[in-house]
């Protein structure tokens, strides 16, 4: 019983997961960006059309990459180059993502693709109680595993990262030292947006391997919220990205068990929590000295230097 | 030659009423293409629009039908904007005034037309404003992100009054449709001219019209201002920043939630299953294209108005998606954007070497 949450609970944190490294990235950088829901369903749909068309799940995933890349690359131009306001921009995004894939989704609603199956891993799938959960399932898992340690390693331990969280903390102090903010920045929306797609192509891929019009649900919304939980470090957003992904299990599971309780109740729950994660997490991040990226929300220009 | 970009030295009044305008413009040209992929031709397609919403004496009425929650929803959000408050959960204002309404409507047991209508507007106002105030204490006191947490209780706001129609309210003798009873003759708006126009759209206008006051004639819509662009400043002058927060997304969220009234009053006559079909994330455009300005509400609504009703008829004659209309308006928020940008600065070549 345990076993089947647990594991459930890994499978309804992946794509949240993706999605809240995705949204990482970029706020690491000083950019905020609200596009994350638009940005999972256009990752769905390219990674699930890639997919159909091909018969390859690779191809999927890395047309999902790309596309995301692309779309994050709009946000990317107006809010870096063009300085423009970046909740809007990110509100656009959003709304253009969930239009997007609605007019070229139609054409995809009802086909059907064999999705990613469990890749058990040897040995360590054998661990009791969690080696099920962590360790037989599909490769994009493994592969959100990987990443949380490489985007903590990029951003702790190379010279690039450093200068990347140092354009998101103090962007005129980034400048002066001779980094360039716009590149920078304009690298942090568009890979962080390429990975965001793929927590879209989980839920296409591997979640339920079908199109479904408006699938993510405000899973791009309560990743935008988990950053915050997760003060913008990647293994925090792993344990949010799970706690999350427990309560969809734990409602799943209800309704599944069919209680007196309405579906649309026990749906509420994980957007309820999320909230409340939200006001806990920011009380905290206030008292125990603020994590978030000091020029985070901020356009820069170098003519406006003090 | 180089190409370098400047800051003009004066705004153009032109140029900022013209970026709006060309705005809409080119995202009609770019969302063109998206149309001919998907294989419609977007020339005939805005034809039918324009014809649809304004070519005749009902498609205009529709027009102010759609119009209607939009101006409510679009003055909330844009109160908000005032004080650089984020409201963009009129979405769920909107269904929660709704739900406060049509409580009223269907169990209060009033039988007076007017006592009714009055206590249905309280209910939806109350009802809009306590949902908005919850993110409105929350910022006030904790700081925390008013953005996430009034998106987040739209989904709250959806799944709530889908478990009403879907279960308690449900009407018993409605063929197991997610609706409620419909309701009694006290409780619905005036119609006119033998089309689905009601003196909602009137109410909407009234409301602009009491908003702009507010905000331009009044210490309190000073003081909005002023705490919007300098929380610290309106502190040292005395003002009392927290309630002001609480104050300004409560009656945001009251506004909002009378465009909840105004549809099931005046239009459904019940509660359903999606009352708002995105309004209040429409109502963001506006507020944002108007400049947040309470007059240029009304008028981009109409246009938004003009937009969602050629929408339908596209999906009607082309089986286009409705949600197709979300990608034209995150286009034009694009291009509002970059012309925002070229209002501030503006392109120049350099000739001859350039020294840096």
């Amino acid at each position: 019983m345990f076993e089947i949450l647990l594991d459930a609970t890994v499978k309804a944190g992946t794509p949240i997961l993706f999605a809240t490294l995705g949204a990482i990235i970029n706020e690491r950088a000083g950019i905020i960006n609200l596009g994350i829901e638009g940005l999972m369903l256009v990752g769905a749909l390219a990674g699930f059309a890639g997919t159909y068309l091909s018969g390859s799940l690779l191809v999927g995933v890395v047309l999902a990459f790309c596309a995301t890349f692309i779309a994050g690359s709009i946000h990317a131009l107006i809010t870096v180059q063009l300085r423009g306001n970046q909740i809007v921009s990110g509100l656009a995004l959003t709304m253009f993502g969930v239009g997007i894939t609605a007019l070229f989704g139609k054409g995809m609603v009802g086909k059907t693709i064999v999705g990613f199956e469990r890749v058990a891993i040897p040995g360590l799938s054998k661990i009791p109680i969690i080696g099920k959960a962590f360790f037989n399932q599909d490769l994009l898992v493994y592969f959100s595993f990987l990443l949380v340690f490489l985007i903590w390693f990029f951003f702790y331990r190379t010279r690039w990262g450093l200068a990347m969280r140092s354009v998101g903390q103090n962007p005129a102090a980034a400048d002066t030292c001779g980094f360039s903010v716009s590149k920078y920045r304009f690298l942090a929306v568009t890979v962080g947006s390429g990975f965001v797609g793929i927590g879209g192509a989980y839920l296409s891929l591997a979640s339920t391997p079908m199109w479904i019009e408006n699938m993510t649900a405000g899973r791009g919304w309560i990743a935008v919220a988990l950053v915050i939980f997760a003060s913008w470090s990647s293994p925090r957003a792993m344990f949010g990205a799970y706690l999350f992904g427990g309560i969809t299990a734990m409602q799943l599971r209800f309704q599944a068990m069919g209680t007196n309780v309405s579906a649309h109740v026990l749906q509420m729950l994980p957007y309820i929590f999320t909230i409340i994660v939200l006001v806990i997490s920011t009380v905290r991040l206030q008292k125990g000295g603020n994590q978030q990226p000091e020029g985070l929300g901020l356009p820069y220009d170098r003519e406006d230097r003090k | 030659m180089k190409l370098v970009l400047e800051r003009r030295e004066m705004l153009s009044p032109m140029l900022r009423f013209s970026a709006p305008v060309a705005s809409i413009g080119v995202a009609l040209f770019v969302a063109g293409f998206f149309l001919l992929a998907s294989g419609v031709n977007p020339l005939l397609a805005y034809r039918e629009i324009i014809v649809e919403a304004l070519g005749s004496g009902y498609g205009l009425s529709e027009t102010l039908v759609k119009a209607t929650p939009l101006i409510f929803a679009g003055l909330g959000v844009s109160l908000a904007f005032r004080m650089q408050i984020w409201n963009i959960g009129a979405e769920g204002q909107i269904y929660m005034g709704a739900m406060g309404a049509t409580w009223v409507a269907l169990f209060s047991g009033i039988h007076n037309h007017w006592l009714m209508l009055l206590a249905m507007f309280v209910a939806a106002f109350l009802c809009g404003g306590l949902w908005a105030g919850v993110a409105g204490i929350l910022r006030a006191y904790w700081q925390v992100n008013e953005v996430i947490v009034t998106l987040l209780m739209n989904y709250i706001a959806i799944l709530g009054v889908d478990y009403l129609v879907y279960g308690p309210w449900k009407d018993p003798n409605g063929f197991n449709f997610p609706l409620t009873a419909q309701f009694s003759d006290a409780a619905r708006l005036t119609e006119y001219f033998n089309t689905r126009m009601h003196s909602g759209f009137f109410l909407a206008l009234f409301c602009a019209l009491v908003l702009y006051v507010f905000m331009e004639r009044t210490v309190w819509g000073y003081e909005i201002k002023v705490i919007g662009n300098n929380q610290n400043a309106a502190q040292y002058a005395g003002m009392n920043t927290r309630t002001a927060i609480f104050a300004v997304l409560f009656l945001s969220g009251a506004i909002a939630g009378i465009a909840g009234f105004s549809e099931v009053a005046g239009l459904q006559h019940r509660l359903q299953h999606g009352i708002s079909p995105g309004y209040g994330y429409t109502a963001i455009i506006i507020a944002w294209l108007a400049k947040r300005s309470a007059i240029g509400v009304v008028i981009v609504a109409f246009l938004m108005g003009v937009i969602l009703v050629g929408g339908d008829s596209l999906q009607i004659m082309w089986q286009l998606p409705v949600a197709f209309v979300y990608a034209f308006q995150g286009l034009i928020l694009f291009f509002l954007l970059a012309a925002d940008f070229f209002i501030i600065y503006r392109l120049k070549l350099i000739r001859g070497s350039s020294h840096v």
